[in-house]
């Protein structure tokens, strides 16, 4: 305890900001392998309710696959449990680097490289390929991780407007004099659920020599025909030359993520990234699980397709109840609700009637965007979402909201 | 000065809103503190004066506060230009 008591109630006090704020965060405490049903302690102390889950990243429903965890199982006894070593010195071992070949199969690349997590893919990349002559040109929703890695890089960084080609167009012809330019872009975005316009990314990139970066986070395992991702989706597999991943959504949702690309620019990764030069390899454990979901994913597209399916009911019975929800395709299927406080108390609301969502809200998506978002699972049955769908219609009545626009609910609750 | 505080508020209209939103950006409206301009996106700004004044903001002085609204960059811009 060296630090002066004023140093203590600054650090209070800005803990106080941040609850008169709203915008104190609290875990909930889940009692529950991750599934279509858990187990939530909420509020703390309170005995765990079962409630269905309608938040996780578990796309595919792989968290807890009963194959998934007897590999985790087997690799935990023929590989232990850490390796006490960066992958450079002895912390890489066979299973690493077949992982490695694996993901570059599955992601139609040259090459990959393991980081702990995507967010140390993000915040390690562009630092180890770009330098001061080189310009980044970032789409304005891309994910914290990325900001904060190219945050990190030397190279001058620009935007464009949300997946706006006219205006990337604007941006990759000004910076011409460049040395090399790179155009950055989620596959597919997390708060919003759309699609990056792969096809005319590649298109714009090729005619203005450019690289192309995706991170496939909210993508792997599960968008396009066979799951490989947003690339696939718009027909431009081998046309990237960077995506970034993770193994922590769709394809096991433990940990890990990867740089997977042109061979040269995974190998500049291998030799100067930071995040996989001093933080630790990959836990054997965590290796073998992932290789076991990816034969599985590679197997067979049952369970993308079940996912698709289930994210296609999920719309229409929202759309039936007059929620306002953002259109697209994707598994990630926002309730816009536009007041942060509304959002917060339909989240109550709807944990009250047995359904787990989260409420975003400022600093999180953009002023005046608040929502529900909802995501979907292959782990999730019919029957979870007709429930969940009650709910969200019970809840929606009460604060009446149902069949009301965006102009419509702002009018009533405010900004 | 009101030449330079319109470049700056057209330039910020047409870069930073999206299509279809029409709020408004007067010359004290808090781009930043706003939610209009992100401070990552505000380099393209600062690229803009400097190319458009032939001047070099230092990066020191291009905060956030500085950039927070019509006004105050006129101000920023000023100081390093007698032309305009």
């Amino acid at each position: 305890m060296a630090y002066a008591t004023k140093t203590g109630e600054w650090y209070r006090n800005e803990l106080e900001t941040l609850r008169g704020q709203g915008l104190f965060k609290q875990e909930r405490f889940i009692h529950a392998p991750q599934g279509a049903e858990i187990d939530v302690e909420f509020p703390a102390g309170e005995p765990p309710r079962r409630v269905i889950n309608m938040c996780a990243n578990n796309y595919l429903g792989l968290s807890s696959h009963p194959e998934v965890v007897a590999a985790a199982h087997a690799g935990l006894d023929a590989r232990g449990y850490g390796m006490s070593s960066v992958r450079f010195i002895c912390g890489t071992q066979d299973i690493h680097r077949e992982l490695e070949r694996k993901l570059t199969a599955f992601l139609g690349t040259e090459d990959t490289l393991l980081f702990p997590s995507c967010m140390d893919a993000n915040a390690g990349v562009f630092e180890a390929v770009l330098s001061e002559q080189d310009v980044m040109i970032a789409d304005r929703l891309v994910h914290a991780s990325i900001v904060d890695g190219m945050r990190l890089c030397k190279a001058m960084t620009d935007t464009f407007k949300h997946s706006d080609m006219d205006h990337l167009e604007e941006k990759l012809r000004e910076h011409q004099d460049k040395r090399f330019r790179m155009v950055i872009t989620d596959g597919v975005f997390s708060m919003d659920g759309d699609l990056a316009k792969l096809d005319e990314i590649v298109r714009l990139a090729e005619k203005y020599d450019a690289m192309v970066f995706v991170d496939e986070s909210h993508a792997s395992g599960f968008i396009g025909k066979t799951g490989r991702g947003t690339h696939e989706r718009f027909g431009v597999v081998g046309r990237i030359d960077i995506i970034t991943t993770t193994l922590g959504k769709a394809l096991g949702g433990a940990s890990g993520g990867c740089v997977s690309g042109r061979a040269e620019l995974v190998e500049m990764c291998r030799q100067r990234a930071r995040p996989y030069l001093f933080s630790n390899t990959v836990a054997p454990v965590i290796v073998a699980g992932a290789l076991k979901v990816l034969d599985l994913v590679s197997a067979t597209t049952a369970r993308r397709d079940k996912l698709e399916g289930n994210t296609k009911y999920w719309r229409s019975l929202l759309t039936k109840a007059r929620f306002d929800i953002k259109p697209g395709d994707s598994p990630i299927v926002p309730v816009m609700l536009y007041n942060a406080k509304l959002a917060q108390d339909v989240a109550r609301d709807l944990f009250d009637e047995g359904i787990y969502a989260v409420g975003f809200f400022f600093p999180v998506v953009a002023k005046g965007q608040a929502r529900i978002r909802t995501q979907l699972s292959a782990a999730h049955e019919r029957y979870h979402l007709d429930a969940a769908a009650e709910a969200f219609r019970k809840v929606g009545d009460k604060h009446g909201i149902l069949g009301l626009d965006k102009n419509q609910i702002i009018e009533k609750f405010g900004l | 000065m009101n030449d330079l505080r319109n470049a700056i508020r057209d330039y910020v209209v047409k870069e930073y809103l999206e299509d279809g939103d029409d709020r408004e950006v007067r010359e004290d409206t808090p781009l930043i503190t706003g939610g209009i301009v992100d401070s990552f996106s505000m380099v393209s700004l600062k690229r803009f004066l400097e190319r458009k004044y032939s001047i070099q903001i230092p990066d020191a002085q291009a905060t956030p506060q500085a950039f927070d609204t019509v006004n105050s960059i006129a101000e920023l811009v000023r100081r390093f230009t007698t032309t305009v």
